[in-house]
Formats: structure tokens, C-alpha cells, sequence
């Protein structure tokens, strides 16, 4: 017997929207387009720059949203004491870096908005763990603290571009070239060693925090660990400590983002799934006083993972000619329906219908002639 | 369960050497060596499995994590820029990207320059960070026939040892970047496979060090 089988995305909607509704979040339905002017303006947020635009009727000129944070931070209050808390499940359209053709991605997140404490951030990062457990049990949420990186890297005399560099070989794990790196810049050889370290470093939270410690440098850096080991407590107190690692090839726009960042991945599905972290600088340059911190999940990626591997069209077909009664065929449908199947009537069988059992009209009942099971 | 870890290599002389390296790391496959017209090889008790692919796709099949580790040229690394992890300079396949042009090419700087490459995006980089503009005309192979017939001004290609350059009349004119082949990473399977994959990266970087010691 089949059940109506949801789709991968909408199984995960469903879960992802009840989990953040648990916690208080409520959910904002948002228009499709946006002035283009808004990511104009905040154009390396965006991870793709090419977006689908338009004119609407008095000659604005409109994108189709390639991005959600945005949106829904300038359209949050102005007072940082009272908290935005709200999650979506929207589609975005942005162009394939390979193939420059424009996709629909479907995307679910939260965003909190406010005078972020460490207790709104643990819970953001809580439910991101959260939101992986319901999707696979085979998965990593990822963390890295921006602070952390860009402390490290205040302790050098390297010019923006070069941090620039200095940040994309951190982001590709590459150990051999920061070394070299290092010793080009003529960077001090105690922090030479940290960038070295930090670049490679991966694994379990409980297994890397003593080696983050050794190679802490600065106040800034200090201020990153400890805020780390006291988000990793409080997933602890919530039991969803498990898998979750620190990576610090984990680094977002340093221009936007300033605190704790990270990715969740999911075994089978080979980029990440969801990725997120604070944002408070993207909130000041929008004019405002608050902090934020949210996460977005691509739904788009797991399409091969969840779902059902239906490989009928219908339970029945159900073949009949110009003689058959209508009451009759309407009863022998029904019965099939009874029996949880799913039904189509067909007069000819061309082949193009897949179909678990097929059936005759004889003597006013359907008889079940092939079983493909 | 020991997890395999699958390898894309770039099929060519490159490769060969890849795969001997990965051999003497005690990753060997003896089914590769026999003469068949199968295309995926596995030893299981190495936990590998190797298959060849086209050198400019290696960096696809990694990025889409079809394979989890691969090596690939710097030069396909710069020029798709894919998002995977570059784990170690294995120091092999030593060339350099160059402009090249005829011998008696003179830059006139009043004109667009035009650039014949396999490598568009490099190409642009390159002269975008001069602020020249060129017009870029893509080619998929016999890059040095473009100036010999004046369609193009100069090209944009991989230099080895520049006989290919001096046969043709043609001479490098500036390097743009040194190349060599890299062992690069899925960054999911790095996750997934962590152990399996930084084993297999620190002995092939032992081995890499020894043999330049």
C-alpha cells in the first residue's frame, strides 16, 4: 500500500517549521521581489552577484530575492531591547557559479534580531543542530568564531588585500601556503604558528578547544574561546553536543559578520546545507542599533536524500472499455481506494504508466490480471 | 566498517606519476594495472578506489564529491575556482602560466590586446588587475597556432620547458603564476571521512618531504 509521499522538501518544511515554532519563532511570509537597490548596496553579502531583476509598473527597478536575511532585516524594529525572532521557508534565486544559469532554491531560516545575549546565540546554534538531527542522523554541524580569526590576524602588520589572502588560504585548508605565506609576509613567528594551527585544525569540539587555547594570542582571541566553550555548554545541557566540530576554514565576509559562524553538513550530500552565523555589522550598516544572528537551511540538496523511491506511477490501473457501466467502475474503484491503493482508469495501456498491479473489468468487477511487486 | 576513500585522477602522465606516489604510501591497487576497459579500480583493503578522469574535470567530480580527494593542476584550481579544500603541494607537474607571444611582438598599449586562451578567467585576472583591455578569445587546444595567424596578439597558456613556444616562433613574454599539482578535497568528505582522508594526506606529505630531502 502507498501513502501519499511528500517530497523531500516538504517533509523537511514541515519538521524545520514545527522545531522553530517550538522555541518561540514566528514564521513571516514574505513578498517575492525586493528593490534592487538593497543588495546594490550590500552586494558581498550576497554569495552570487548576478540577480534576476525587473521593472515594475512605475519603472522601479525589482530583483526576484536572491536573499532573505536582508529583507527581513531592514524590515525589523529599531529598538535593539525588543527581539525579532521569526523563520521562513521561502524560494531565492541565485546563479549556479558553474553553470550560470539561474536556480530556485528553496531555503527555510531563522533570524534573531536584537541585543543578542549568549543565551539567544545558543539557542540559534542549538536549533541549527537541531534542524540537522531532523533531517539526518549522519550529520556535523561545523563551528568557527570570526573574533577569533580576525584577532589573530590584527596581530600582523598585513594590509587588507593580504588579509583577504591570508583568509581565502585558511578557507581552503591550505597549510603549506600559509606557511609560506607567513614567511613572505615576514609575519612573527609566534603568529605565524597560530595561523598554521588554526588553518589545519579540525575535529571534535571537546578534542580542539585545548589546542585553540594554546594558540590564543590576544583579548579578542580570549573572548572567542570563551564565548565557544559556553555555547558547546549550553548544546550539552540541550544533548545535542554530539558531532559538533571546530573548523575555522569556516570564514564569512569579516565585513558582516563578527562573532560565531558555522555550517551543518549532512553525510551523502556533498556541499553544505546550511550555513549561517552573527551578523550584527550587516545590521549597523542597515542603520540600526541591534545585533542578529540567524541560519538559513538549502533545501534543494536534499532532495536525493529524504523522500520516498517511488518507482510507480499508481497502485492500480485499472483498464476498462466502452461497455463497462459507470456505477460499476465507480464501485471498483472505490474498493481499491479502500484499500489505501491509488487508482487510474485507463481504456488502453500504452506502457507509460508505471504501475504496481494492473487490472481488467470482467462481469462488473475488476480483476487484478499482473502484479509487478 | 573502513570507509573507502574514492580518488579521481587526471588521466596522463600526471597522473601516472600520482599514482605511483600514492602507491609507495602504501595506497596500492593492483587491479589498475591490468589491461581491461574497466573504469573504477578498488582495493579495498587499502580502502581506495581510483578512476581516471578528464585533468580539467577532476576538480568537478571532487567539488560534486563523486570522488573525495583528487589532484588536480593549480591551474584548473585558479581558473574554476572550485570550493574544495587544497590540502598539500605534492611538487610535481612543475610548469608555470605565461603570456607568450611572436618574437617580434611589440605591445601596443593603444589598442585592445587580443588574448588566446584555454584559460579565460585567468586570463581576465591577469590583465584586470593592469586595467588593459583585451578580448579574450577562447580556445580549447593548439593555443599557439592564434598568433602565428595574427587572430590573436598573445596568448595565455601553460609553459614547461617552452620548446612547444621556440618551434613555433613564439617566446614567453611574463609569468603570471607557477604551477604544480595539488591534492584537493571534498569539503563534506573531509567532514565524514576525516580520519581516513588526513591519514592519507600525512603520508603522502612524509613522502613528498623525503624525496625533496
Amino acid at each position: 500500500m502507498s501513502k501519499i509521499s511528500f517530497t523531500g522538501e516538504e517533509m523537511a518544511v514541515m519538521s524545520l517549521s514545527r522545531l522553530y515554532a517550538d522555541c518561540g519563532f514566528r514564521q513571516f511570509k514574505m513578498s517575492k521581489f525586493e528593490e534592487y537597490d538593497l543588495y546594490a548596496k550590500n552586494k558581498d553579502f550576497l554569495l552570487s552577484s548576478d540577480i534576476i531583476t525587473f521593472n515594475d509598473t512605475n519603472g522601479k527597478l525589482m530583483a526576484l530575492k536572491p536573499d532573505v536575511t536582508l529583507s527581513i532585516v531592514k524590515g525589523s524594529g529599531s529598538d535593539p531591547m525588543v527581539f525579532d525572532k521569526v523563520y521562513y521557508s521561502e524560494n531565492v534565486y541565485r546563479a549556479d557559479k558553474g553553470t550560470h544559469q539561474y536556480k530556485e532554491i528553496m531555503q527555510v531560516g531563522l533570524e534573531c534580531i536584537g541585543n543578542i545575549d549568549l543565551y539567544s546565540e545558543s539557542e540559534v546554534i542549538m536549533l541549527a543542530k537541531k534542524s540537522l538531527n531532523a533531517l539526518s542522523e549522519r550529520n556535523i554541524l561545523d563551528i568557527s568564531h570570526m573574533g577569533f580569526v580576525t584577532g589573530l590576524l590584527d596581530e600582523t602588520k598585513l594590509s587588507d588585500k593580504q588579509k583577504k589572502i591570508a583568509v581565502s588560504l585558511i578557507r581552503e585548508k591550505n597549510t603549506p601556503a600559509i606557511s609560506d605565506f607567513c614567511r613572505d609576509n615576514y609575519i612573527d613567528e609566534k603568529v605565524s604558528q597560530a595561523l598554521y594551527v588554526l588553518t589545519g585544525i579540525y575535529g571534535s569540539f571537546m578534542k580542539t578547544v585545548e589546542k585553540i587555547k594554546s594558540i590564543s594570542i590576544n583579548e579578542k582571541t580570549d573572548a572567542a574561546v570563551s564565548e565557544l566553550e559556553s555555547i558547546y555548554g549550553f548544546l550539552q545541557e540541550y544533548g545535542c553536543a554530539d558531532g559538533v566540530n571546530l573548523d575555522f576554514s569556516i570564514v564569512n565576509d569579516s565585513s558582516y559578520y563578527n562573532g560565531i559562524v558555522f555550517q551543518g553538513f549532512i553525510d551523502g550530500v556533498p556541499a553544505s546545507v546550511l550555513t549561517g552565523g552573527r551578523y550584527d555589522k550587516l545590521v549597523h550598516k542597515l542603520g540600526k542599533k541591534s545585533g542578529a544572528i540567524g541560519f538559513a537551511v538549502y533545501l534543494d540538496l536534499l532532495e536525493r536524500l529524504m523522500g520516498s523511491d517511488r518507482m510507480f506511477d499508481v497502485d492500480v490501473l485499472l483498464m476498462y472499455d466502452e461497455n463497462e457501466s459507470l456505477q460499476t467502475l465507480a464501485k471498483a474503484v472505490k474498493s481499491f481506494s479502500e484499500n489505501g491503493k491509488t487508482v487510474r482508469c485507463v481504456r488502453k495501456n500504452d506502457g507509460s504508466i508505471k504501475y504496481r498491479q494492473l487490472a481488467v473489468m470482467k462481469n462488473g468487477e475488476a480483476e487484478v490480471i499482473e502484479t509487478n511487486d | 566498517m573502513k570507509q573507502m576513500i574514492n580518488v579521481a585522477l587526471p588521466k596522463g602522465r600526471l597522473g601516472e606519476k600520482v599514482l605511483a606516489i600514492f602507491e609507495s604510501c602504501g595506497y596500492d591497487c593492483p587491479a589498475i594495472h591490468e589491461t581491461n576497459r574497466k573504469l573504477i579500480f578498488e582495493n579495498v583493503d587499502a580502502g581506495v578506489r581510483y578512476f581516471w578522469v578528464k585533468p580539467s574535470d577532476v576538480s568537478i567530480y571532487v567539488e560534486r564529491g563523486a570522488a573525495d580527494i583528487g589532484v588536480a593542476g593549480k591551474d584548473i584550481l585558479l581558473e574554476y575556482a572550485p570550493d574544495v579544500y587544497e590540502l598539500y603541494d605534492l611538487g610535481i607537474g612543475k610548469c608555470r602560466m605565461a603570456v607568450a607571444a611572436r618574437r617580434d611582438f611589440y605591445d601596443n598599449t593603444e589598442r585592445t590586446l587580443r588574448v588566446a586562451t584555454k584559460f579565460p578567467n585567468i586570463a581576465k585576472t591577469f590583465y584586470d588587475k593592469k586595467g588593459r583591455d583585451i578580448d579574450i578569445i577562447k580556445l580549447n587546444g593548439s593555443i599557439e597556432i592564434a598568433p602565428i595567424l595574427r587572430m590573436s596578439d598573445v596568448i595565455v597558456d601553460i609553459v614547461e620547458t617552452g620548446t612547444t613556444l621556440k618551434e613555433n616562433n613564439l617566446e614567453p613574454v611574463e609569468t603570471i603564476v607557477p604551477i604544480s599539482a595539488r591534492l584537493i578535497s571534498n569539503k563534506v568528505s573531509y567532514k565524514f571521512k576525516n580520519k581516513e582522508i588526513s591519514r592519507l594526506a600525512q603520508s603522502i606529505r612524509e613522502y613528498c618531504e623525503n624525496r625533496d630531502n
